[in-house]
């Protein structure tokens, strides 16, 4: 995609800004760096676990000793041919490593191994889920394949900065959107959505806590559908929380500048998530001239079509589709669809709850609704992952054949939720010993009704003289006197024949 | 192409190599002659010619995702100018402060 459509890419009106003098729209574009899920590094055979003893996972190449040279990890150049793929990016039969040269501490090379001109992935789409089921297609520039760094701690001692390599060489996907998003909200549905795809693809397991996801936001404003403004670049946010309100802070800060007459300097920023705010880190012009040239240790990279084909083919199914299965095969709405589909845990859980231990087909959109709000709820309350949900999927699905099945009705299947909640069994054990069955049988209805109409003789000339309210009075009371357990839609019918 | 003071400034600075007031002006001349000399491949015609960036032309070699190299923790330390290897808070390399 071009700079011009990309600028022709206008935001939502109530994503606009009110200034002093008069609307301003934000325009960001994100560069996410997601760590490969790979078990050694992307040049060298020591490992990638996350918090090892501070360098202890370093080898003489990762540490830049004179002589060493780096052997690319295939596994690494799967995932990020996969999740290129993933994207509906085109995977280049040929790329190259270059060398970005800068000095870092905790950069023993002296230089980041890199794609610079020739990155293995070129385009791709994210598709935004946006309120009321909208959705919004954002480009991907590319995808490439680098080195991490090490981590550097500069709060262990007063006047020193300390170096982790054990991050040194891990392989990173740095992917780069379209500069296409226009509000804060878009940028946390990008990365929801990317996230959601590298880990149905399991290429990144998108921890943004431990750092295996990281966010960097260059943030601009100008008037509507007006030229691109000049931008500043956002580091490392660690959530996406953050990553919104960086954003917004972002925008106001370079609005209050323009409209006081002011120039935005192109710098990069840090945004310091205690205080809200976003500060400078470093001027861009004076040391970031990186002098890219490829590096003379590696080979160019070259894929076989057949290779590709065959990666792309076995993809699994990514959340887009599942969703659109959800809402064509399943009837959901496309809202419960893209709650289901948005964590690989979730639709398992969904898809399990639907099927497991089934003798009849159960009813997607009753299984979908019991999810989203009772089990999503207690989740929530309890602080909980679905993997750890106090009722399991199969439970879930045996409740909802009880519904089915006018084995109990929807009101006394809350209860029986709850029993399993407490673990006082399945939930067909629970309808057993607490005697939850369904009253269905007629006779015990009619019964129930009988004597409630003949205990209320003045509510029924009430009700029959035009009080239409008073239905609900019966209902309660017949309700009342079954225990609950009336079948609700038998009572309701054997009550107005009664009072007709 | 010719260098000038402020391009040998900046070189100097990106390769951060200290470079006394005094020595720059042979360092102009130094690297203005090694580039005139490189310079002299431009007289080949490479019109039409792919840029050969390398000599070789094998597949690059690679590796399956295992982890072997054993934890060299002590050696790769011992190297450091400086290093935290009390290790009360872990081992580190130890740098002056670097806060950006």
């Amino acid at each position: 995609m071009s700079l011009e459509s990309a600028m022709a890419i206008a935001a939502e009106p109530q994503d606009l800004i009110e200034g002093a003098t008069g609307k301003w729209e934000i325009v960001i574009g994100l560069e996410v760096h997601a760590q490969v899920l790979s078990q050694s590094k992307l040049f060298s055979a020591s490992a990638t676990a996350f918090g090892a003893e501070p360098n202890s996972q370093v080898s003489l190449v990762d540490a830049a000793f004179p002589g060493m040279l780096p052997v690319i990890n295939r596994f690494c150049v799967e995932q990020a041919a996969r999740t290129g793929l993933g994207i509906k990016g085109k995977v280049n039969p040929v790329s190259v490593f270059d060398r970005k040269n800068y000095f870092y501490a905790d950069l023993p090379q002296g230089y980041q191994i890199s794609q610079f001109t020739q990155p293995i992935v070129t385009g791709g789409e994210i598709i935004l889920d946006l309120p009321e089921g909208q959705s919004k297609t954002i480009g991907v520039t590319r995808l490439h394949l680098e080195q991490d760094a090490g981590k550097s701690s500069h709060d262990l001692h007063a006047t020193k900065t300390f170096v982790d390599l054990n991050r040194s060489g891990i392989a990173l996907m740095e992917i780069v959107s379209e500069p296409e998003l226009r509000s804060p909200e878009e940028a946390a549905a990008y990365l929801r959505k990317l996230r959601s795809i590298l880990r149905y693809l399991g290429t990144c397991d998108g921890n943004m806590e431990e750092g295996s996801l990281r966010c960097d936001a260059n943030v601009s404003v100008r008037k509507p559908g007006g030229e691109f403004g000049t931008r500043c670049e956002i580091k490392n946010v660690n959530s996406i929380r953050f990553v919104s309100q960086a954003i917004q802070y972002e925008a106001r800060r370079q609005i209050e500048i323009l409209e006081a007459g002011g120039t935005i300097n192109q710098e990069t920023r840090l945004y310091d998530s205690a205080r809200g705010e976003t500060r400078a880190m470093r001027s861009k012009e004076d040391a970031h001239d990186y002098r890219y040239f490829n590096d003379p240790d590696l080979l160019p990279l070259e894929l076989e079509p057949g290779w590709i084909e065959s990666l792309k083919s076995a993809l699994p199914e990514l959340p887009d589709a599942r969703s659109d299965r959800y809402v064509h095969d399943y009837g959901l709405s496309p809202y419960d669809a893209r709650v289901l589909a948005a964590e690989q845990e979730f639709s398992a859980y969904y898809e399990a709850a639907l099927t497991s231990g089934a003798t009849v087909q159960r009813d997607p959109k009753i299984v979908a609704n019991w999810m989203t709000s009772e089990v999503f709820a207690v989740l929530n309350r309890l602080n909980l992952e679905i993997s750890q949900s106090p009722i399991s999927a199969a439970h879930l699905g045996e409740l909802v054949d009880l519904i089915s099945d006018g084995t109990i009705s929807g009101k006394i299947a809350k209860e029986v939720f709850q029993a399993v909640i407490d673990g006082e069994g399945s939930p067909r054990e629970i309808v057993e010993s607490r005697g939850l069955r369904q009253v269905s049988d007629s006779g015990a209805i009619e019964a129930a009704i009988d004597s409630i109409l003949a205990a209320n003789p003045d509510k029924v000339a009430e009700f029959k003289s035009g009080k239409d309210k008073l239905f609900g009075f019966f209902v309660g009371q017949a309700m009342k006197a079954t225990a609950g357990k009336a079948n609700p839609a038998m009572l309701n019918d054997l009550l107005k024949k009664k009072l007709t | 192409m010719s260098l000038n003071q402020d391009d040998v400034k900046k070189v100097a600075r990106l390769a951060r190599i200290k470079l006394p007031a005094e020595a720059i002006p042979a360092m102009i001349t130094e690297l203005n002659g090694i580039i005139k000399f490189v310079e002299q491949l431009q007289e080949v015609d490479t019109k039409g010619v792919e840029p050969m960036v390398r000599v070789v032309t094998m597949p690059l070699p690679m590796r399956d995702d295992r982890v072997d190299y054993p934890n060299l923790q002590r050696e790769v330390l011992s190297n450091a100018q400086e290093a935290d290897i009390a290790g009360n808070r872990g081992r580190y390399f130890v740098v002056p402060k670097v806060v950006e």
